[in-house]
């Protein structure tokens, strides 16, 4: 029933299979949080069964996940707790699943955000993505659904792309358990520290509005001078966020 | 001091946004499109010509077509009814000859030998046990049928068709398009239905759609409908077309649900809910040939198994409540028979009777359990010897021996159709409601979506029952 690894990297060197234990729902004690965040209908639900070995039921429509999801898993004797955040298209309205998935990628502080886009559909996806890497610098891209993306004959540079976004990106085609232990490598990574990302941050931003940014984030800086996302915070207050500013007053963010 | 900073920084983001002008979310919009489509530039090269999407194109031509778009969605609904009442039949009879058949006797047996007190085996081997057999036999043949199917249909991506579908729809009745997935849930159970109204943004459209999800047809209803069609609707016309016209009863009832959510969204948008339709995109996503074993595997865990545990759960503590209330004498009469005398006079007018309404009070918890609380009560007070005694449940070997007890209990036509009426507009199960409340944090918007469609019920059964006198 349940398709083998069937990946050349399960063999790899770099890939301790035996080290890997899928932990299902017994998520206490981990050492690192994972968020799993990415478009709606992207097949996040079934990366995140993929990573636990539970099987949550995932379906073809967008909007499927609408509770947080919480599984675990373990590798080379390090427990992550994975958090499935429900799909969205961007993080900046106010609906509550968009409200659910800012706020556990910002408050909730993860040690890794896997970031799953459809192959299909890059250019639409990487409005979240762009988004994403403003508020956390430890993300990994998990390019999915590349079984169709072959199929529709898209090719996707995965090193340019890498490059680009300045995050490690993983293709993969969870559905088949494609990419899945290269991505759990990953992850494990980028949570102990040995990759260090530089993400893209977004940069056609018209002139006047960079300096307003660029004035507001020294200030934040100068106030939180060990957080990674000021620049983003900046966005959030020029937009008039009052959650963002009522989190500033109390706190959150230090 | 430190909050004195604060409060510079945010005066200062004020000032700010003064100056930028307040085109500054559109400018961010577009600097990020623009950094995306430069990133796609770089790293993606597709060949247009090739693209599956076509494939996909050409099938939702067709699905979502205003010709066609509706009767496919009938055929669909049809076939997979029309394959769980076929399908079901068989291991649901094989499951009540060894539960009720034969295990149940030999707990009698054991119990006697054993010299447990008449009461306490009654309690719980003619009242727990028995429920929660009936529940079994009779629900996971169905389910174990539906859930896979519906779930088949869902992973290859045919929901958000159906939304697309049904958008105008909602629309009109002032409600939100998304409700069309909340509703193709509740389809298979109210209270999943209701949280799954957590993908409509706007609070207003949410309540809309939490309030009337009611109106689909849920999992433990779908048996009543199909039983009693079967016995009542399909036995006014021959035989050969008789299946035909049972299958078409229950679709027909299920679209009358449709109707009603469709007319008390409506009706609630221009009343108590005013306010403007919010617009979204709905994407749909390509079709995909689902994995077949694994989806079945999981439907069967995840739905299965998970709404059948609750149904049992409910059906023990319901069990020892009909045998208790059948078997507590006030005066010289039980409970039960109390309580249906007493309705009885209500019941008529509705085009019921004492026992219908007694068992849906009985069947709060679950709506399973319904059609077995019937028969038992109608056993006990027409005094037709087919059960097996005061408060207990039974399987009856053959849908005519059901009937047969039905009849004998003064049903006609009329109690069959309104009886079908009733099993659509009702309260919800007693989980829905705790759903409801939990997701709405709101008593009164609880009390509404629990009394109205009530209301609905009694108004539409007595309407028709009066019609029906009228004429015939």
């Amino acid at each position: 029933m349940e398709t083998k690894i069937n990946s050349g990297c399960e063999t790899c060197e770099h890939f301790n299979k035996d080290g890997l234990k899928k932990l299902g729902v017994r998520t206490d004690n981990f050492d690192f949080v994972v968020a799993l965040a990415g478009n709606p209908n992207t097949g996040k639900s079934t990366v995140f069964n993929a990573l636990t070995g539970l099987r949550q039921h995932t379906g073809n429509w967008p909007g499927k996940t609408v509770t947080r999801a919480e599984g675990g898993f373990e590798y080379n004797t390090k427990k992550y707790k994975l958090v499935d955040l429900p799909g969205t298209y961007s993080l900046m309205s106010t609906s509550e699943d968009e409200q659910a998935a800012r706020d556990f990628i910002l408050f909730g502080k993860p040690d890794v955000t896997v970031i799953v886009v459809d192959a299909n559909r890059l250019e639409r996806n990487l409005n979240l993505v762009l988004q994403i890497l403003e508020i956390t610098d430890k993300a990994v891209l998990c390019l999915n659904l590349m079984d169709e993306a072959e199929r529709n004959a898209i090719e996707i540079d995965v090193r340019t792309l890498s490059r680009d976004l300045g995050i490690p990106v993983v293709p993969a085609s969870a559905r088949f358990n494609r990419g899945i232990p290269e991505l759990i490598q990953t992850i494990s990574e980028i949570a102990s520290g040995k990759i260090i990302c530089k993400p893209h941050r977004i940069k056609s931003v018209p002139e006047n509005i960079e300096k307003a940014v660029k004035t507001l984030t020294v200030e934040i800086e100068k106030e939180f001078p060990n957080i990674s996302n000021s620049r983003w915070i900046a966005f959030r207050l020029l937009e008039g966020d009052k959650q963002i500013i009522e989190a500033l007053k109390t706190g959150e963010f230090v | 001091m430190k909050q004195n900073n604060i409060d510079n920084i945010i005066e200062l983001s004020n000032e700010l946004r003064w100056q930028i002008g307040d085109e500054f979310h559109d400018n961010l919009t577009e600097s990020i499109y623009a950094d995306a489509a430069d990133i796609v530039k770089d790293s993606v090269r597709s060949n247009d010509s090739k693209r599956r999407f076509r494939l996909d194109a050409k099938i939702d031509k067709i699905v979502t077509s205003k010709r066609f778009g509706f009767p496919i969605m009938f055929l669909i609904l049809g076939t997979v009814l029309w394959l769980t009442i076929q399908g079901a039949n068989y291991p649901s009879s094989l499951l009540a000859n060894l539960l009720l058949d034969t295990i149940h006797p030999a707990l009698k047996s054991g119990a006697a030998s054993l010299g447990m007190p008449w009461w306490l085996d009654g309690f719980l081997i003619d009242g727990v046990y028995l429920a929660v057999a009936w529940v079994i036999a009779v629900m996971l043949p169905p389910m174990a049928i539906f859930f896979p199917m519906f779930t088949l249909l869902e992973d290859f991506g045919y929901l958000p068709r159906v939304a697309f579908n049904l958008d105008a729809l909602f629309n009109k009745s002032g409600a939100h398009g998304k409700q069309a997935l909340t509703m193709s849930m509740g389809f298979g159970c109210n209270a999943a239905g209701v949280v799954a109204a957590r993908i409509i943004d706007s609070p207003r459209e949410r309540l809309i759609a939490i309030l009337t999800n009611n109106f689909s047809l849920c999992n433990g209803r779908w048996p009543t409908q199909i039983l009693i069609a079967t016995i009542f609707i399909g036995a006014v016309v021959p035989k050969s077309s008789s299946s035909l016209v049972s299958l078409l009863a229950v679709i027909g009832v299920a679209v009358l649900g449709m109707a009603f959510m469709f007319g008390v969204s409506w009706g609630l948008s221009k009343t108590v809910l005013k306010g403007e339709v919010s617009t979204f995109n709905l994407e749909l996503p390509p079709y995909r040939p689902p994995r077949f074993w694994k989806t079945i595997y999981t439907s069967l865990i995840d739905r299965t198994l998970i709404v059948l545990w609750r149904a049992i759960v409910f059906a023990a503590p319901a069990g020892a409540v009909i045998w208790l209330i059948s078997n507590i004498h006030i005066g010289n009469e039980s409970i039960a028979a109390w309580a249906i005398n007493g309705m009885d006079g209500f019941g008529f007018l509705l085009g019921l009777n004492g026992v219908i309404l007694l068992a849906y009070i009985v069947a709060i918890p679950a709506n399973e359990i319904v059609i077995p609380t019937i028969l038992m009560l109608t056993v006990l007070v027409t005094g037709v010897g087919v059960g097996e005694g005061a408060g207990v449940m039974f399987e009856l070997d053959s849908i005519n021996a059901t009937a047969d007890v039905l009849k004998a209990g003064g049903w006609t036509l009329l109690t069959a159709i309104n009886l079908m009426l009733f099993s659509l507009l009702h309260n919800p199960c007693s989980t829905t409601i705790y759903t409801i409340y939990k997701e709405t944090n709101s008593v009164k918007w609880t009390v509404v979506a629990s009394v109205m469609p009530v209301i609905l019920g009694f108004i539409v059964t007595f309407l028709v029952a009066q019609l029906w006198r009228l004429i015939f």
